[in-house]
């Protein structure tokens, strides 16, 4: 086993995961990492704990990530490139192992613009691409990426992200080959609504054969209402929302988008399971975590499976 | 070239309203090219401190000088030039970065019986190129470690703006970039070069960790010609 972690076993044996995802509070608010850990407990196998997502200010990742495991669920902490150099990002990935986190995200990370310091340097010191393979030298030689030993045992399940709905669109397959030729385990794609356009992406990648290299968990998000749809479609880049499925959530009638909206997501996350090169869901009910129970309740992945 | 813009009127007033003779000196090479400090605008500002003074009823003389290039003790070494500099309170160079320390640090070490105060009125901005009639866009950082040969000619440290060097991030869009509309893709420009060339392949493999050595990252970078030194 490359890291041990929960995630890592059940997609070994073949299970079907589901990830989801955790924003910490914009302060020092444990309790409310802790709520939000409770809503998804037993519902997920492991929960994403996002690193100052869209560059507004928030609790760190790591701390976030030892809080929820000390509510008994297992973190993949994300860690972004632009905060860090290589001196710090590896420095708390060893804390983050010492705390007991074994799975880990490696992004490029939104760009400080879209912050709330937009006046803020940023680093991007290394590449999402380098980060993965620098957490790969990290486990596999045992050794920093200047060549110096480590002290201790080091595992980590590596993962990153890819979006199949950037551009430009034929690159995108081979973007996800370089990930997996840098020691990439697993994937965690952008939010998928554009169903046919990600058959196509698949198709392509289970030509290349990359599922067998990593494993591909899809992304999901269930849409709220007609006007969050059409915000996320004109201003989040890389986010395809075809209109027949902004038409049926406007056809559901007013107060019952959101339920429509849930109903969506459950087929979608049916229709991804039999999907070929698919080993998983990563769940990103953000400020929904109170409705993840229901959602997976709904699409039939409960109860999780045990490790 | 090095692309540099006016400070507001309002900054460059503020530097100098304590004193009462002021020498504007230009520059006659990059900033002279973009339209920020060569011998037009070396003639705008003075008559608008000019004007500004006389509003305030204050009298004020504003001298005007030229340099070629304010960077070359070559060129600032003009006894014209020098007499003025000697004449002047205060002296505003509209030269880059480089040229108002250089004019600092020359005539400092020329003029010894009082210390000279150069201030700028410019902010050095990028090394450029000229697009069109009044665009200019960043295209170098300096980062001392040229990739261009990798990438089609077109330079992933400065235009793309994480300076990612493993390819486009998520965030692009219809090839442009997610943090502004109006800036193309660094990325996409190089993968639809490269693909054009033939060469995507040499893209396939994981760009190693940059050196940052060779790029700004500990105190001013210098290089010595041995051959051209005597």
């Amino acid at each position: 086993m490359k890291s041990g972690s929960n995630l890592e076993s059940l997609l070994e044996k073949g299970e079907f995961v589901v990830t989801g995802e955790l924003g910490p509070p914009k302060g020092p608010d444990a309790e409310a990492v802790k709520k939000k850990a409770r809503m998804l407990k037993g519902n997920v196998d492991a929960v994403n704990i996002t690193d100052n997502q869209t560059a507004i200010v928030r609790m760190s990742s790591i701390a976030a990530c030892k809080i929820l495991m000390d509510e008994g669920l297992e973190p993949n902490m994300q860690m972004v490139a632009r905060d860090r150099n290589r001196i710090a990002m590896m420095s708390d990935i060893f804390g983050a192992s010492a705390l007991g986190i074994r799975n880990m995200l490696c992004l490029s990370g939104d760009h400080q613009t879209f912050g709330n310091h937009p006046e803020a340097k940023n680093v991007f010191d290394i590449d999402s691409i380098q980060m993965i393979s620098m957490v790969k030298t990290m486990r596999d030689e045992h050794k920093v990426i200047s060549g110096d030993e480590i002290e201790g045992d080091f595992k980590m399940f590596i993962g990153a992200a890819c979006n199949p709905f950037a551009d430009p669109a034929w690159y995108r397959p081979l973007r996800l080959a370089k990930k997996v030729e840098a020691g990439v385990d697993f994937i965690q794609t952008q939010c998928i609504y554009d169903m046919k356009r990600f058959k196509e992406f698949m198709k392509q990648i289970v030509d290349m054969g990359l599922h067998e290299k990593c494993k591909i968990l899809a992304g999901v998000t269930p849409l709220k209402s007609v006007g969050m749809a059409r915000y996320m479609a004109a201003n989040v880049s890389g986010i395809i929302i075809p209109e027949e499925m902004i038409d049926r959530l406007k056809g559901a009638g007013k107060g019952n988008a959101a339920t429509e909206g849930i109903k969506i997501l459950c087929e979608q996350m049916q229709e991804l399971k039999e999907m070929e090169g698919i080993a998983g869901i990563h769940l990103m009910a953000i400020e929904w975590e109170h409705r993840v129970p229901e959602i997976m309740e709904m699409a039939g992945f409960l109860p999780r499976p045990e490790v | 070239m090095i692309v540099a813009e006016r400070k507001p009127f309002s900054e460059i007033l503020s530097m100098v309203e304590d004193y009462s003779k002021i020498l504007v000196i230009g520059c006659g090479s990059c900033v002279t090219i973009c339209m920020a400090g060569g011998e037009e605008e070396v003639k705008l500002l003075a008559s608008q401190l000019r004007m500004a003074f006389r509003k305030n009823k204050r009298g004020v003389e504003v001298e005007e000088a030229m340099a070629l290039r304010q960077c070359d003790d070559e060129y600032m070494n003009d006894p014209v030039l020098l007499d003025k500099v000697r004449a002047a309170d205060i002296v505003i160079s509209m030269a880059c970065g480089v040229g108002v320390q250089h004019a600092t640090t020359f005539f400092n070490r020329i003029i010894l019986d009082k210390p000279i105060k150069v201030v700028p009125a410019l902010n050095t901005t990028f090394m450029g190129a000229n697009l069109d009639v009044g665009i200019w866009e960043e295209r170098c950082v300096g980062c001392g470690d040229c990739v261009l040969e990798k990438t089609g000619g077109i330079c992933p440290v400065t235009r793309c703006a994480k300076s990612l060097l493993n390819g486009p991030c998520g965030g692009s869009s219809n090839g442009k970039c997610e943090i502004n509309k109006e800036t193309d893709c660094a990325w996409h420009l190089i993968v639809e070069r490269l693909k054009a060339l033939g060469e995507l392949d040499r893209i396939k493999p994981v760009e190693p960790y940059k050196d940052w050595r060779p790029s700004h990252n500990g105190g001013p970078r210098r290089i010595v010609r041995e051959d051209m030194r005597i």
